[in-house]
C-alpha cells in the first residue's frame, strides 16, 4: 500500500518543485536546492519502486481520483518504467549539476535562471509522466508537458539563433502532437477506450487493415519524436544551438521517450499487427543515413546530433526483431544510449567552454591543454563507437545476437548495417578526437600561440555562437566525470543490469492486463 | 455509431486547410495552420464520441437511462486537448513576436549549416582526407585544395577591429594579446 502511494510522487514532486522554484525566482540558491532535492527524491523513489516491482511480477498501479480502473487515469510502474525513471532521474540530476556550475560561473547573463529551473523540473515531470502513463491520453499529456517545457528550454534567452532553430523544433513537435491526438481519437473511435491494458485486449477484435491504419498513425507520431530516419531531419538542425546542458538532456532523454512509446505501442497495444519488416528497413535507413550525416560534419555538436539519430536505429532494430531477447537488448541499449549520449554532449559542452568553439577544424591541442577533459571525451566516445569492454559493445552484441538467432536474410543485412554504422560512428568521433585533442600545433609556436589557435576566431559558419574561452568550473567537470563514471558502471555492472533488462523483455511479451492493474493497485 | 456527415466534412476541410497553412514559411500562417489542425483534431475527438445524448451526469439516482447519455470521455479528452492547444498557441505567439522583435521576418529560416552542406556539394569526394597537412594560415578544412571549401577559418588578424579579450584559465598565456 505504501509503495503504491509513491507512484504519483514521481510526477507531483517535480511539479511541486517547479512551482516552488518559480515562486523563488529571485533566489537562485533556493531554486538550485529545490531542484536538486526534488530530483534526488525522485531518483530514490524510483530506485525503491524498481526494487519492489522487480521482485514481484505485478506492476504497481494507482488509479488517480479513485475511478474504477478502465475509466479513470491509471498510472502504473512496471520494470521498464521504473528502470527508465531511475536512469533518467540520474541523468537529469547530473545535467542539473552541470548547469548549476555553468550558471554559478557565468551569472545570469546567458541564461535567465529564474525560468530555467522551473522549466527543467516540468520537463522532468513530463518525462516521468510519460514513462508511468497507463493510458494513451495520459501519455499524450506527458508528451505535451515535456514538449512545452522543451520549447521554453530550447529558446532559452531568446537569442536569434535559438529562435531560428527553435522554430523548426517547435513546429515539427506540434505536427507530431496533432498526429498523436488524431491517432488517439481514431483508436477511441474504433475501440472505445484509451487504457493500454484494455486496448491490448480489444485490439484483436478489429480487422487487420484497421489495426494497420491505427498502428501506422501512432508509430508516425512517435517516430517524429524519436527521430527515426525519414522523420529525423529536424533534430540536427535544432539541437546544437541550445545551451549545452539543455542539448545534453534533450539528446539523452527526449528521443528516448519516443522510443519508449514505440516499445509500448509494439509490445502492449498492437501485438497481433505486424509491421516489423517495415520497422527493420526504417531502422537500417536510420542507422546508415544518420551516421553518414555525422561523417560529413565538422562541428562536434552536429556530429553528436547525427550519431544520436543513427543510434536510434539500433533501438528500432531491436524492437523490430520482437523476440524477448531482442526487447531486453533494446532496453539495455536504450539505457546505455541515454547515459552515453548525455555524457558526450556534456563533454562537448566543456570543450566549447574550454576552447571557445566546437569546430573540430579550429580546436586543436586539447589533449595537452586539458588532459582531464580529453579523458572525459574519450571514454564515452569509444563507448558509443562500440569498442569491446564498454556497454555500447555489450548492447550491440546482444542486439546482433538476438537478430542472428532469428536468422532471416534481412536480419543479416541489418547486422552488417549495424556493424558498419558502429565503425563509422567510431570513425567520426575519433576524427574529432584526432583533430581537436590529439593534433598538436605543428609549427610548435609555443604555449601562447597554441592558445591563440584554440581561441575563437570567428567567421566560419560552423562557429555556432559567440563563444569565448572560459574557465571550466569544478562542478561542471565533476558532473561530467560523474556521468562518465555512470557509463563505466553500466559496463562493470552489466551482468545484473542486463538480467533486469532480460526480465523486462520477457515480461513485455505478456502485456499488462486489467486484472493485473487492479491487483497492482491493491498490493 | 451514427455520426454527422457535416462534422466529418468540416473536420476534413479543417485538416486540409491546416496542413496547407502549416506548409508556409510565414510563422503567422504556421500558427493559423496549427490552430486549424488543433481544432480539427478536437472535432475528430467529438466525432468519435458518437451520437450526442443527454449530459453525462444528467439524472443521477433517477436513472434517466444510460442509453441516452453522451459518452463523457471524449469530452474530457477534448477539453484537455483544447487547453493544451491554447497554451501552445500562446507560446507560439510569443515566439513570433520575439522573432519579429529580433528583426527577422516571421519566417522559418534555412539552417546555416544546411546551407553550408549544400554549397559544398560540388566538392570532389576524393579530396577528403583528414591526415593532410594543412597550409598553415589558410583555410584548414577537410577539403584541401578545393575552391569551395565550406568553412573558411578566419584568424583574428583577418577581422579588423576584433580584439580577443576572452578570459582564460591560464594566467601565463593569452588574455593580454
Amino acid at each position: 500500500m505504501t509503495l503504491n502511494a509513491l507512484v504519483p510522487l514521481l510526477v507531483t514532486l517535480p511539479l511541486l518543485g517547479a512551482a516552488v522554484a518559480l515562486i523563488a525566482g529571485r533566489h537562485r540558491r533556493t531554486q538550485v536546492v529545490v531542484s536538486i532535492v526534488t530530483l534526488t527524491l525522485v531518483c530514490i523513489i524510483a530506485a525503491v519502486l524498481l526494487v519492489a516491482v522487480d521482485s514481484s511480477d505485478l506492476p504497481l498501479a494507482v488509479s488517480v481520483g479513485g475511478w474504477p480502473i478502465p475509466f479513470g487515469i491509471v498510472l502504473y510502474v512496471d520494470r521498464l518504467a521504473a528502470l527508465l525513471v531511475v536512469v533518467s532521474s540520474i541523468v537529469l540530476l547530473a545535467v542539473l549539476l552541470f548547469s548549476v556550475g555553468q550558471g554559478a560561473a557565468d551569472g545570469d547573463d546567458d541564461t535567465p535562471v529564474s525560468i530555467f529551473h522551473p522549466s527543467y523540473l516540468i520537463l522532468a515531470a513530463g518525462i516521468f509522466n510519460a514513462f508511468i502513463a497507463g493510458d494513451l491520453f495520459n501519455l499524450y499529456v506527458g508528451f505535451e508537458i515535456l514538449l512545452v517545457a522543451s520549447y521554453v528550454l530550447i529558446t532559452l534567452g531568446g537569442t536569434e539563433s535559438r529562435i531560428r532553430t527553435g522554430v523548426v523544433y517547435i513546429v515539427v513537435s506540434l505536427v507530431s502532437s496533432i498526429l498523436f491526438l488524431s491517432a488517439i481519437a481514431a483508436i477511441y473511435g474504433a475501440l472505445g477506450t484509451v487504457n493500454m491494458a484494455q486496448l491490448s485486449q480489444r485490439m484483436s477484435e478489429l480487422p487487420q487493415e484497421t489495426q494497420m491504419v491505427l498502428h501506422i498513425l501512432l508509430l508516425l507520431a512517435f517516430s517524429i519524436k524519436a527521430a527515426v530516419f525519414p522523420l529525423s531531419f529536424w533534430l540536427p538542425d535544432s539541437y546544437p544551438t541550445a545551451p549545452a546542458p539543455v542539448t545534453a538532456v534533450f539528446a539523452g532523454l527526449l528521443t528516448k521517450v519516443g522510443v519508449y512509446a514505440m516499445i509500448r505501442t509494439e509490445t502492449q497495444i498492437f501485438r497481433d499487427n505486424d509491421v516489423n519488416t517495415l520497422l527493420l528497413i526504417v531502422a537500417l535507413a536510420t542507422m546508415i543515413v544518420g551516421v553518414l550525416g555525422a561523417v560529413a560534419q565538422a562541428e562536434l555538436k552536429r556530429i553528436l546530433s547525427f550519431t544520436l539519430v543513427s543510434h536510434i536505429g539500433y533501438m528500432v532494430f531491436g524492437l523490430a526483431i520482437a523476440t524477448p531477447a531482442a526487447i531486453g537488448a533494446t532496453i539495455y541499449y536504450t539505457v546505455h544510449h541515454i547515459v552515453v549520449q548525455t555524457t558526450l554532449f556534456l563533454a562537448v559542452g566543456l570543450v566549447e567552454r574550454r576552447a571557445g568553439s566546437t569546430s573540430i577544424l579550429k580546436v586543436r591541442g586539447l589533449m595537452r591543454a586539458a588532459p582531464l577533459l580529453a579523458v572525459l571525451y574519450f571514454i564515452p566516445a569509444i563507448n558509443l563507437g562500440g569498442l569491446p569492454p564498454f556497454s555500447g559493445f555489450i548492447g550491440k552484441f546482444a542486439l546482433f545476437d538476438a537478430a542472428a538467432s532469428v536468422g532471416t536474410p534481412l536480419m543479416m543485412v541489418l547486422i552488417v548495417g549495424g556493424i558498419i554504422t558502429s565503425l563509422l560512428t567510431l570513425y567520426s568521433l575519433m576524427r574529432a578526437w584526432n583533430l581537436s585533442f590529439w593534433r598538436e600545433d605543428e609549427d610548435d609556436h609555443g604555449e601562447s600561440e597554441t592558445e591563440a589557435r584554440i581561441s575563437y576566431l570567428g567567421g566560419a559558419p560552423a562557429a555556432a555562437t559567440e563563444t569565448r574561452r572560459r574557465v571550466i568550473p569544478r562542478i561542471m567537470t565533476a558532473a561530467t566525470a560523474g556521468m562518465v563514471a555512470v557509463t563505466i558502471a553500466l559496463t562493470v555492472f552489466a551482468g545484473p543490469l542486463y538480467d533486469v533488462c532480460a526480465r523486462i523483455g520477457a515480461s513485455l511479451m505478456d502485456p499488462v492486463t486489467l486484472v493485473q492493474l487492479e491487483e497492482g493497485t491493491e498490493s | 455509431m451514427d455520426v454527422s456527415l457535416t462534422l466529418i466534412v468540416i473536420m476534413a476541410v479543417l485538416f486540409a486547410a491546416g496542413v496547407y497553412a502549416m506548409l508556409e514559411r510565414s510563422l503567422t500562417r504556421v500558427l493559423i495552420g496549427f490552430l486549424l489542425l488543433g481544432n480539427a483534431a478536437n472535432l475528430f475527438l467529438l466525432i468519435v464520441m458518437g451520437e450526442p445524448g443527454t449530459a453525462p451526469f444528467f439524472g443521477g439516482e433517477g436513472g434517466t437511462g444510460d442509453e441516452r447519455m453522451s459518452d463523457p470521455l471524449p469530452q474530457a479528452l477534448t477539453l484537455t486537448a483544447i487547453v493544451i492547444t491554447f497554451a501552445v498557441s500562446a507560446f507560439l505567439l510569443a515566439l513570433i513576436y520575439r522573432s519579429w522583435q529580433l528583426g527577422q521576418a516571421d519566417t522559418v529560416e534555412d539552417d546555416a549549416e544546411d546551407r553550408a552542406v549544400r554549397e559544398r556539394s560540388a566538392v570532389d569526394e576524393d579530396s577528403m582526407d583528414d591526415e593532410v597537412t594543412e597550409d598553415d594560415e589558410e583555410a584548414t578544412t577537410d577539403f584541401v585544395g578545393v575552391e569551395t571549401a565550406p568553412i573558411t577559418v578566419l584568424h583574428a588578424k583577418d577581422v579588423p577591429g576584433l580584439r580577443d579579450d576572452a578570459p582564460t584559465d591560464r594566467p601565463d598565456a593569452g588574455g593580454e594579446r
